[in-house]
């Protein structure tokens, strides 16, 4: 097992109180697995992501644990984490495309990058080259600044970067949602390049886009208002889902071939719960059609087939 | 309804203004009554330029833009006035554009001002509900309360719904549920088709081709300011004649289908003008010493109602 997390839990501070973003996160990510992540805005995939990297400074670690090669990693100590971010655990950070900075050249930027981390950067200079060429960038994006880059550029720079010393863990936030379909193919056919080429042990790609998910991801895991729904194969999730939620979400999707005159979609009524102060039990109750008195009480995540994770009282019913 | 005619629109870019940016080059096509009409285009192909022009917010650089046989460049004071009574726009970001400090339904409070200064309040009342009961919205949920308070798809329907006050004819829908979540998407898809069966005719801008296949009758595809391909939807998505058009569909994550081994040229968009095939570069069919290189191709009829600009086939 790459990734072992046990209960994460992690909290926003806010002026009105405790914002309950992430709640009780266990999963396991699988050496060489890709393991998409996807829910709405504000459903905590974000949350997620950052909590196993860096907590910025309004994040509170409340409870868990992350393991990764059978290592503890102190994710609430902000200098402790030091040793394990870009060697071990590293981001592709949402807006990538500004993540650079901008008074540097890309190369001496990667440069200081690697200093800071007590690694030479001439030792590493073929390698990153190599990989340059692996994305189709010229070695000449070296010596240019962000600015001279378009947008589907920088964010393949940013992913050499991010990778380049191949940490075991790859968290893509987002990386794909503001390119062109023909460059948002390209770099998503490279996240695999990479897992592929064994750059990176295992990836977490978040998106709100389940269609690229189905192109490139190995399972999928789905979010719902801070906690976790359904995991389980892309292909489970995709044809066979058992969480309501994740059936009423997949099911709204527009096709290429469904019309509207032909066949008109559902979407899902009601919205999701303020996280400030959810409701007890299940956050999808009351926008469940199958609700019952059984919700109430927060329903665990339990695999209910072999890798197929699900929270729902209903389908434990089902299969017992 | 709306015929765009040879429309175009040049920027000058560049320090002095020295140089020239086709952002629009040559568009023509026409909206019928009662018909949704999908322009689709990646970012920087001017499918949003087109839409300013349709709402006058730019002006175009050449080319003329019909509204039931008017040119609507020609219209001042009054008569504006009465073309915004038809013609309205709704746009991708909800939340930049209200204005946060005053309350959501000012957008309604400044139409009555404009449109219907006469009105007495029960009557302007009624309309308001009728018209957010039309896009779905419970109006004792939505009145009376500040943008924050509502969620993306809320306000967009309530842009929709300002639009509805002024009995409409034809809407300009700029990528407008590109910024609001799955499970509230299909909600306002279903409420354009909803519109148009009640007589609306829509120009719906988006990027992505699997909702421009769900919502419209017929597609335009822009590539850098040229329409590359048109006509029926269902001709273009089953049989794509355009190397772009066969491109971006193979390109286009879907759920159905998973990616084939298509090549995509990753080579950098060059801005200049050429004169020849916008799609030149990149494109594997070019003749790299002949005509597509100097020569714009024109749109032919490849088959009933399936338009392509291609000198290939």
């Amino acid at each position: 097992m790459s990734l072992q997390v046990e209960n994460l839990t992690v909290y926003y501070q806010t002026l009105k109180g405790r914002v309950r973003a992430l709640e009780g996160a266990t999963f396991a990510i699988a050496d060489g697995e890709i393991m998409g992540l996807a829910g709405e805005s504000g459903c905590g995939k974000t949350t997620l992501g950052n909590s196993l990297i860096r907590l910025t400074p309004r994040m509170r670690y409340i409870d868990g644990s992350v393991e990764l090669d059978d290592e503890e990693l102190p994710i609430w100590d902000a200098e402790k984490m030091n040793p394990f971010r870009f060697k071990k655990v590293s981001i592709i950070p949402q807006y990538a495309m500004s993540a650079m900075n901008p008074t540097r050249k890309i190369g001496k930027m990667t440069a200081e990058l690697l200093e800071s981390r007590k690694v030479s950067f001439k030792a590493t200079l073929p390698e990153l080259k190599r990989r340059l060429d692996l994305v189709e960038l010229s070695h000449d994006v070296l010596d240019m600044y962000p600015i001279e880059l378009s947008g589907g550029m920088k964010q393949r720079a940013v992913m050499v970067l991010s990778t380049l010393l191949n940490p075991s863990l790859l968290i893509a936030d987002e990386i794909t949602s503001a390119l062109d379909v023909s460059t948002q193919k390209a770099v998503a056919e490279m996240l695999v390049e990479f897992r592929d080429r064994e750059f990176v042990k295992s990836m977490i790609v978040i998106t709100h886009d389940i269609s690229i998910l189905y192109q490139i991801a190995d399972s999928i895991m789905i979010m719902y208002a801070g906690q976790l729904a359904e995991k389980a194969s892309t292909n489970v999730i995709i044809h066979f889902p058992r969480h309501p939620y994740t059936k009423l979400l997949i099911s709204s999707l527009p096709k290429v071939g469904v019309k509207h005159s032909e066949r008109r979609l559902a979407g899902i009524p009601g919205k999701p719960p303020l996280l400030l102060d959810p409701p007890a039990g299940c956050r999808f109750r009351e926008r469940c059609p199958g609700a019952s008195e059984r919700c109430l009480e927060r329903p665990p995540f339990i695999e209910i087939e072999k890798g197929h994770f699900v929270a729902c009282w209903k389908e434990f019913e089902k299969n017992a | 309804m709306l015929r765009l005619d040879g429309l175009s629109k040049v920027y000058k870019v560049g320090t002095f203004g020295g140089k020239e940016l086709h952002a629009v080059s040559d568009v023509t096509f026409d909206v019928r009554d009662r018909e949704v009409v999908s322009l689709i285009g990646e970012s920087g192909s001017g499918k949003s330029t087109i839409g300013k022009m349709i709402l006058r917010l730019i002006p175009e650089s050449s080319g003329m833009i019909r509204f039931n046989g008017v040119d609507i460049s020609t219209l001042k004071g009054g008569a504006l006035k009465e073309y915004y009574r038809n013609v309205q726009g709704v746009f991708q970001d909800p939340f930049s554009s209200y204005n946060p400090i005053f309350k959501a339904d000012r957008v309604f409070g400044m139409i009555r001002e404009e449109f219907y200064p006469e009105m007495k309040d029960h009557e302007w009342n009624d309309k308001i509900d009728s018209s957010l009961k039309a896009v779905g919205l419970n109006p004792d949920d939505v009145l009376d309360k500040f943008p924050h308070q509502l969620s993306g798809g809320q306000l967009q329907r309530f842009l929709i719904a300002r639009a509805l006050l002024l009995d409409i004819q034809f809407l300009v829908a700029d990528e407008i549920i590109s910024m609001l979540d799955a499970s509230t998407r299909i909600d306002v898809l279903n409420l354009l088709a909803d519109l148009k069966s009640r007589g609306l005719s829509i120009l719906f801008i988006t990027h992505d081709l699997s909702l421009g296949y769900y919502i419209s009758e017929r597609a335009v595809i822009l590539y850098r300011g040229c329409v590359v391909e048109m006509g029926s939807t269902e001709r273009i998505f089953d049989n794509p004649l355009h190397p772009y058009t066969t491109m971006l569909m193979a390109a286009v994550p879907r759920l159905d289908k998973k990616w084939e081994q298509v090549e995509v040229e990753l080579k950098a968009k060059q801005s200049e003008y050429t004169g020849g095939c916008a799609y030149y570069e990149r494109c594997p069919l070019a003749d790299k010493d002949r005509a597509c290189a100097t020569e714009r191709p024109t749109l032919i009829e490849a088959e009933r109602d399936h338009f392509v600009a291609c000198r290939k086939l």
